[in-house]
């Protein structure tokens, strides 16, 4: 890793220790164990999805749907868990439902040549509908026996949630840096008509982008079946904009080209902390909402001028 | 020089540093009124920053400039357009959805109050436009709807509404075609005989000695010398450009044509190329002449797959048959694109990664790619051509344009392919490195294990003449037979390119 990436991420690592330490002063319980469990577990759901939004973003694409295809795919998989299914078929079936979601996105996007931006705008209502359609808008509960999935999001110890996002984190980005797949999404991102020049299959590497956002998506959405014990079509409502955020934050531009999934994950543990942090002190829901999106609105100005100096 | 009229401008002991980097060392600069002077040099040698200091975009360290004998310091290029020096760049800054005569008037609109005085926004930007004799040009066209030439035009009208008697234009013909070049020429004459100052940046000799009258040359910060260009030679100023004597700019030793590799018969693409048939031998070089939007770009684009083929036959290697760019590469054809930025490259990714985006299953195995790989083969085409850069990991959108096509051009021998299909490979670049180019594009077709075969398109015709075995000209979509260099004239060229004659002379080969 070369030392101006190592840079890269460093800002927004900083910027996680010293809000954490603000917090911390304010209310050293924030300094235990218990609490940093719960900022971890908590952000499982939004790194998930995260991940995958960032290979998204980096490929020069956006993912507004990814709020609704977690709602859509959680009640999917509220409604395997309560057919009787096994743990492998709830996962491996919510995972490729995710990815179908994001194979609508992919195929729209490059098959018909339109703008990610409007495709997702327009799936992201099409799928929150369709999961309320599905299930009459109520909640899909999970039997009151149904504890396999409770490690995934709590119990005692590191819940297995926090050792999947840390090995996705160090899967994909091995991906991105090691893989022949891994250097075209940044080449298409970083300059689309390089890549075809260069005989990338441009259409081919994007529709992988958007299903593998997709399927994360759909990782994400059993988490919080497992956290919330039900599938809620209402759930993660305007998740897709945190998910964002947390990616932006980490590092990636908008334009494409640039990005890393340890960002990511940095960017959600951000966004985790604040809210943990205002909680803990009090600090009312809606002041925490304007914290987050100064820090938001931060991040976006250190990320313009880092790149005027390097420019 | 003759003291006898005030100078327009004066520039003295101008000093600039970056860091450690000295940009100019105590330059001085002289424009008299209504003269055209030529700024040249290569890439680097601080034609650039200069300019800077004198729109207000830098400030000198040191050193004083003087405007009509008044002190000038301008501390943004706002300022110095309102004290009367405007600048045209090469990228141009028109508003596509504003109307020609908002763009005109933009930034220093007349109001009426808390509105926009239309009327007179009109009559400023009619006065502007009559300058052009260009009456296709009207105030309310929408700016983006205009060919580039016109949007130039509208660039040069927003200096001249301000009252600017001092023009800077930088390497304005890059992007235009042939026409609106000779166009433009015009208009600077005609702005000239209206007493407006106009400095004139350019890596073209030619277009140089059309135009200026007196020209500055920088090497290295420094001005080496300011001639009259009427007086001056062409190896003079370009031996003052490099600093050394011109040696042969164009290498060839002896080539011997092999076997045919690529045989392309009535081409046709979707609006052009209309008729190509070329047969290419190993150990040659190709060029291909012709007016820009002639149709050259489209019948390499057709050739490598990057539009469609209409009709026609392609046999590569002896497979008949289109192909998808990703084929091409695999069958041993790369392309280089005209256009680094916009195609060529993908600027925010490092020099490793564009030079081998095309052959990562080089790198590694099972889709892994080794970046440490990578960069040790991109290492040594760093070496072989001398990019001058902080190594292999290095953006490539911070190197200058040179070294970029260098690498560019790299990415072809790197995927070490038969053809190479060179689309205008030196346009906008420094002397430098065009001879390395042209040393490479030598080097390639004389390789004596394998010679390689080169098609090149180019609008400069010694470089034609001084690079390619045979040259076929492009005119309106139908290309011409190749004919060898020793039978041709640039005169017989460009009378095919510009449809006075039909056909090259000379015997076909």
């Amino acid at each position: 890793m070369s030392i101006r990436s190592i840079l890269t991420l460093l800002g927004p690592f900083l910027a996680l220790v010293v809000v954490y330490c603000i917090f911390g002063a304010m209310k050293p319980a924030m300094f235990t164990s218990d609490v940093a469990l719960n900022v971890l577990t908590q952000t499982v759901i939004v790194a998930t999805a995260a991940i995958g939004m960032t290979l998204i973003i980096i490929s020069g694409g956006i993912d507004l749907s990814v709020g609704s295809i977690i709602a859509m795919a959680s009640v999917a998989a509220a409604t395997l868990v309560t057919e009787g299914y096994p743990p492998l078929i709830v996962f491996g079936g919510t995972i490729a439902f995710g990815a179908l979601c994001g194979i609508v996105n992919g195929g729209l996007t490059v098959g018909l040549r339109l703008m990610p931006f409007i495709v997702t705008l327009g799936t992201m209502q099409i799928f929150r509908g369709g999961a309320k359609v599905y299930s009459h808008g109520t909640p899909v509960n999970l039997p009151f026996d149904t504890t396999t999935y409770k490690a995934w999001m709590g119990g005692s110890g590191l819940p297995y949630g926090v050792w999947m996002m840390a090995a996705l984190v160090i899967i994909m980005t091995l991906v991105l840096r090691f893989t022949r797949f891994g250097r075209y999404v940044y080449a298409i991102g970083s300059n689309e008509n390089t890549a075809t020049l260069c005989g990338v299959n441009v259409g081919r590497i994007k529709m992988m982008v958007y299903s593998l956002g997709g399927a994360l998506a759909g990782l994400s959405a059993v988490m919080v079946m497992a956290k919330t014990n039900q599938g809620d079509p209402t759930t993660a409502m305007g998740m897709e904009l945190n998910i964002i955020a947390a990616v932006v934050i980490g590092g990636a531009s908008l334009s494409g080209g640039e990005g890393t999934v340890i960002g990511a994950l940095i960017g959600a543990l951000l966004m985790t902390t604040i809210q943990n942090g205002c909680n803990m002190n009090g600090i009312p829901t809606a002041t925490t909402e304007v914290i987050a999106g100064v820090i938001i609105v931060i991040a976006v100005i250190i990320d313009r001028l880092r790149h005027r100096r390097a420019a | 020089m003759s003291r006898d009229p005030l100078p327009r401008l004066q520039m003295r002991g101008i000093r600039k540093t970056f860091g450690s980097t000295i940009a100019l060392g105590r330059v001085d600069l002289e424009i008299l009124p209504g003269e055209v002077h030529a700024l040249v040099g290569e890439n680097g040698a601080g034609k650039s920053t200069l300019m800077k200091v004198l729109s207000g975009a830098h400030s000198p360290d040191e050193g004083e400039m003087f405007f009509n004998g008044e002190p000038y310091r301008p501390r943004n290029p706002l300022e110095a357009r309102a004290r009367g020096v405007g600048m045209i760049y090469q990228e141009l800054s028109i508003a596509p959805h504003l109307t020609v005569e908002e763009n005109i008037v933009l930034g220093m609109e007349p109001v009426m109050g808390p509105f926009i005085d239309r009327k007179e926004m009109r009559r400023r930007a009619l006065e502007a436009l009559a300058r052009f004799e260009h009456p296709d040009l009207r105030p309310d066209m929408r700016a983006g709807d205009l060919s580039v030439s016109a949007q130039q035009l509208i660039e040069i009208g927003r200096s001249l509404a301000m009252g600017c008697k001092v023009l800077v234009f930088d390497e304005p013909t890059s992007s235009l075609a042939q026409k609106d070049i000779e166009r433009l020429f015009l208009l600077i004459d005609r702005l000239r005989e209206q007493g407006i100052s106009i400095i004139y940046i350019s890596h073209f000799l030619e277009e140089v000695k059309r135009l200026a009258s007196r020209l500055t040359v920088l090497r290295d910060g420094s001005v080496v010398g300011t001639l009259d260009v009427a007086s001056a030679s062409t190896d003079e100023i370009v031996s003052l450009m490099v600093g050394r004597s011109v040696e042969d700019l164009y290498p060839r030793t002896a080539r011997t044509p092999g076997e045919t590799i690529l045989e392309i018969r009535k081409l046709a693409g979707a609006s052009k190329p209309v008729s190509a048939d070329l047969s290419l031998r190993r150990g040659e070089v190709i060029g291909i002449a012709g007016l820009v939007g002639s149709g050259r770009t489209e019948f390499l684009r057709a050739l490598f797959g990057l539009d469609r083929v209409r009709s026609g036959e392609i046999v590569m290697a002896g497979k008949p048959g289109n192909a998808s760019p990703r084929e091409r590469w695999r069958q041993g054809m790369g392309m280089l694109s005209e256009n680094r930025k916009e195609e060529g490259l993908a600027l925010n990714l490092s020099i490793a990664d564009n030079v081998t985006l095309t052959c990562l299953e080089r790198f590694g195995s099972a889709g892994t790619v080794s970046p440490t790989k990578q960069q040790a083969a991109t290492q040594s085409w760093i070496d072989r051509l001398g990019i001058k850069c902080q190594g292999p990991t290095q953006k490539i959108g911070s190197l200058s344009g040179g070294n970029q096509q260098k690498a560019a051009f790299a990415r072809l021998l790197e995927h070490d392919v038969d053809i190479l299909l060179l689309d205008e490979p030196t346009r906008g670049i420094d002397i430098a490195a065009k001879a390395r180019i042209y040393e490479a594009i030598n080097e390639a077709v004389t390789d004596p294990k394998r010679p390689r075969a080169v098609i090149l398109i180019s609008s400069y015709l010694p470089e034609l003449f001084g690079t390619c075995d045979r040259i076929a000209v492009m005119s309106q979509g139908r290309l011409t037979r190749a004919v060898p260099v020793g039978n041709l004239t640039p005169e017989d060229v460009m009378r095919v390119a510009t449809g006075k004659a039909d056909d090259l002379p000379g015997s076909s080969s």
